[in-house]
């Protein structure tokens, strides 16, 4: 299928000020849509309230409108400009919300505007719980047995019915604003009544928990024509009960078999389908129970998310600027793969590499916040790393997070050669590990450090064991490179460095300057390959230049 | 235990076993799937070859016995960039290390194994060896060279069952006998889903044989290697087109073509992968398809009189499926039957129940 040629003006609706849960990934996909969408000739409207974007520099858009993306000041954009579609689908939760009530005011239908990407009723279809749950239910997928309310009274009713803990989860709020998981009755009652306040319609879903479970997320594409492809498999290393934003996450995925792999791809392509976002991007997010394997479907996104602009960087594939051009009529397979450009965009990413994407906060710029980690995000950024391992990815990504640390650090202990525990110690990694917080990760190395094995850590943190032995490896590694002192040898430099660990962390370990351990290296050649982020695991030759660093030959 | 992995075009990989210990020669591919080492490994198509896996992290999850698609492991040796000592799954039973092991597999981690895909898709699928015992590297060279390779082996007879095999089920409508080239499970399994019985067959079993059967429907299954080297595959199929309706897959397209008068010839690298798209002409609509072979047929050696292209790669717009105009004959160069890889292609067992229904009637 061509482009459209019966529409000619588009507006697009940017994401406004960036605030915890939507920060510049909106403004990345934003501008993808706005240059194409001039490239293939259409008129493009923008509106962003933000000054500080991209996509609201002069020449991205036709016109721009610095405005409040209010219905107000939309409907007087659109009475002025006239454009025959909106596109709402690029500027996250805050542009898909105002379509939601643009539609609902009657100004598209007044204006005859037509909503391209996602269609109103596949916005409310994926975001509306009741009818989210109604429409897998048709299709046979299983969800986190749930119940909405929209008083107190009614809410404990629905909490006592299915059995604590439960979760809470208010319609229609921006990055799971006023979620929370209740334990008791006595929580219950505050979380419910904040999650009631924080709804923008005061109506909450209560949900069977799935605290602990294994959290996985596909982004999913599909075209006019039917086509459905995932772009990427992401694997969170918190198990559910964090926030995907707080959580630490790898593609792709690492723990599943291709038959559950597959049975999840299945699930996601019927998703799309029945929700009926038409084009574009989708993320659609799942737990499984990793006693059984029993798999349930969480939520979709019915737009391109943050997930989208990692895995776009995960994978080389543009999901934003694909998905802008999709929303115009085009079909996947007509749009080429920038990367190998002999090949199709219809296709499904090869990686040969490992992502992990590791979320940065700064409680300490807040310092009434409580820094447990809950379904709520309070992460501020993230940094994201690629190795050819799990390992050097994950030290990569915690030192790219500028927290001082430097790979997988210790937060408690000094010497490394003998560890020394102290009174409170024990106590102290104990409850970090237990409840989810910004620094756990680090204590999970220290637990290794301190003796705990991968069942208990995994007893208490429900982190996959597989992601725990490699933190094991990494602790393992370090304790031997200790142990090697002033005799460093090339075969335990170089596996140092495979597993991801910097020079000046091994600088530190070592009590040696960064400069020792640099020239060290140099003696011994070992340095880093550059090695290609192409789409196609090197099936196919590759022409965009995007790399990443690893110590592999 | 050192292993090295070394290429007849000189070119030395060294890496650590994490299998059997031995040595063994085969023609060298690389596997792009990020899923599916077991469902790889049991799939008698790789008779012949090494496999390298281009996803770095392999083992994650174990072994289990319901994902094996074949009785064994057929392939030469394993090579991956990071081998998983842990083995994290419900489902797990045992290490992919030791499943080598028991199989008598080679296994190497260590390799760079985007650098050995790299070689491979520059140079083409080599011939290779994969050795624990000697570390002599130029020795290892000149055996990879001296080794038979692919062409004009007839692979088939190493994977083919000895003895026929019945599989029924509950409420069968159809029977099918499946031409065992190298089944793999996932095919029996589409069948039982739809109700057939399916007789496998060794596959040297003759075309009167075969009918004595009173199949509803034959299945030329996917296999290892050349085809044209197959000739009694290819006569036997000669002989049963038009009688009954066809269904091949992969090698079974090949020999297809082969008895329709086509002809074969060997890809650079292949296809080894779960992301191949390839579009139904008949309706436009692409598919995710999983694939793997060596060998195909050329499109332009097809008697388009009898002959309808079906599906095309969208890739390199190579040949992926073709049905005779007339007779009820069809095949895909895909796996359908998946394991591993996606779904997509299911409708062809459709269509095949379809063709058997119209003809039976």
């Amino acid at each position: 299928m061509p482009k459209r040629t019966d529409i000619k003006k588009i507006l697009i609706i940017g994401s406004g000020p960036i605030v915890i849960g939507q920060a510049c990934e909106f403004d990345y996909s934003g501008t993808q849509a706005c240059k194409v969408l001039k490239q293939e000739g259409f008129e493009v409207v923008l509106v962003n309230s933000n000054p500080a974007t991209i996509m609201t520099d002069p020449e991205l858009a036709d016109k721009t409108y610095i405005e409040p993306i209010t219905v107000d000041a939309i409907t007087k954009i659109i009475a002025k400009e006239r454009p025959d579609a909106l596109l709402p689908t690029l500027g996250g939760q805050t542009a898909l919300n105002a379509a939601v009530n643009l539609d609902k005011a009657g100004v598209l239908k007044k204006y005859k505007v037509e909503t391209i990407g996602a269609n109103i009723k596949a916005i409310k279809k994926g975001e509306d719980r009741r009818l989210f749950k109604q429409a897998m239910e048709k299709i046979g997928l299983d969800l986190p047995k749930s119940d909405k309310a929209y008083n107190l009274e009614d809410a404990i009713e629905v909490a006592k019915r299915i059995g604590f803990p439960v979760i809470i989860r208010p319609s229609f709020t921006l990055g799971g604003t006023g979620g929370s998981v209740a334990y008791n009755l006595e929580e219950f009652r505050g979380l419910a009544k904040r999650g009631l306040e924080a709804s923008m319609i005061s109506e909450i879903l209560i949900e069977e928990s799935v605290v602990g479970w294994k959290e996985f997320e596909l982004e999913v594409m599909r075209d006019l024509k039917d086509n459905v492809v995932i772009i990427c498999s992401i694997e969170n290393f918190d198990p559910m009960g964090v926030h995907t934003g707080d959580s630490i996450t790898v593609a792709p995925v690492q723990t599943l078999t291709d038959r559950e792999y597959q049975k999840m791809r299945d699930a996601a392509i019927a998703c799309i389908r029945e929700i009926g976002v038409e084009t574009g991007g989708s993320n659609i997010q799942f737990a499984l129970n990793p006693e059984n394997g029993r798999m349930v479907i969480i939520e979709m996104n019915p737009r391109v998310s943050r997930s989208s602009a990692l895995a776009s960087k995960a994978t080389g594939f543009p999901i934003a600027k694909i998905a802008a051009k999709l929303a115009v009529g085009f079909t996947l397979d007509e749009i080429p793969n920038d990367i190998t450009k002999e090949t199709p965009a219809c296709f499904e990413p090869a990686i040969d590499y490992c992502v992990v994407k590791i979320p940065r906060f700064t409680f300490e710029k807040f310092a009434s916040a409580d820094s447990t980690l809950t379904v709520s995000m309070k992460s501020v950024g993230e940094a994201m790393s690629i190795g050819r391992t799990f390992k050097e990815a994950l030290q990569k990504g915690l030192r790219s997070l500028e927290i001082k640390k430097f790979g997988l650090e210790s937060m408690l202990f000094n010497s490394l050669l003998d560890i020394e525990i102290q009174n409170g110690t024990m106590e102290e990694i104990l409850q970090k590990l237990r409840v989810p917080n910004a620094e756990r990760i680090f204590y999970v190395g220290d637990a290794f450090r301190a003796g705990m094995d991968i069942e208990k850590i995994h007893e208490l943190t429900k982190i996959d064991r597989w992601f725990l032995h490699n933190i094991k490896e990494i602790i393992e590694c370090e304790k031997e490179i200790c142990l090697s002192k002033d005799n460093l040898n090339e075969t335990i430099l170089k596996k140092a460095k495979e597993f991801g660990f910097s020079d000046r962390q091994l600088a530190k370990i070592l009590g040696k300057k960064e400069e020792e351990i640099f020239s060290l290296r140099k003696k011994y050649n070992i340095e880093p390959a550059f090695k290609l982020v192409d789409t196609c695991a090197a099936e196919f030759q590759a022409f965009t230049p995007y790399y990443y660093s690893s110590y592999d030959k | 235990m050192n292993a090295i992995l070394a290429l007849e075009n000189g070119k030395v990989f060294k890496g650590k076993s994490f299998g059997a210990s031995g040595e063994r020669c085969g023609e060298v591919v690389f596997n792009t799937s990020m899923t599916g080492y077991q469902e790889i490994l049991t799939d008698p198509s790789y008779k012949g070859q090494i496999v390298a896996m281009t996803y770095p992290l392999i083992g994650n999850y174990g072994i289990n016995t319901e994902d094996v698609e074949s009785r064994k492991i057929f392939l030469e040796g394993f090579v991956v960039k990071e081998y998983s000592k842990i083995a994290s799954s419900w489902r797990s039973e045992k290490s992919l290390g030791d499943y080598l092991k028991e199989n008598n597999i080679l296994g190497v981690e260590g390799i760079d194994t985007r650098k050995l895909t790299l070689e491979i898709r520059e140079a083409g699928a080599m011939k290779a060896v994969l050795s624990t015992l000697d570390m002599d590297e130029k020795s290892l060279v000149e055996k990879a060279r001296k080794s038979s390779g692919l062409v004009g082996i007839d692979l088939v007879k190493e994977v083919s069952i000895d003895k026929k095999y019945v599989r029924s089920g509950q409420k069968d409508k159809f029977k099918v006998v499946v031409l065992d080239c190298g089944v793999k499970y996932n095919t029996l399994r589409e069948f039982a889903k739809r109700h057939c019985q399916v007789v496998v067959v060794p596959s040297d079993t003759s075309s009167e044989e075969i009918i004595k059967l009173k199949p509803d429907g034959i299945m030329l299954s996917n296999g290892p290697g050349d085809p044209a080297a197959v000739s009694y595959v290819i006569e036997t199929t000669r002989k049963l087109i038009g009688k009954v309706p066809i269904f091949g897959i992969c090698l079974g397209q090949q020999m297809l073509g082969l008895a329709m008068g086509g002809k074969t010839y060997k890809l650079k690298f292949g296809h080894h992968g779960v992301n191949h798209p390839v579009k139904d002409i008949r309706t436009g609509k692409v598919y995710i398809t999983v694939q793997n072979h060596g060998f195909c047929v050329d499109i332009d050696s097809l008697n388009k009189k009898d002959i309808e292209i079906t599906h095309i790669n969208l890739n390199d717009n190579t040949l992926e499926g073709m049905r005779h105009k007339r007779l009820p004959v069809f095949s895909v160069q895909f796996h359908p039957e998946a394991g591993a890889g996606p779904h997509d292609a299911e409708y062809l067992f459709d269509e095949f129940i379809e063709m058997m229904k119209k003809h039976k009637a």
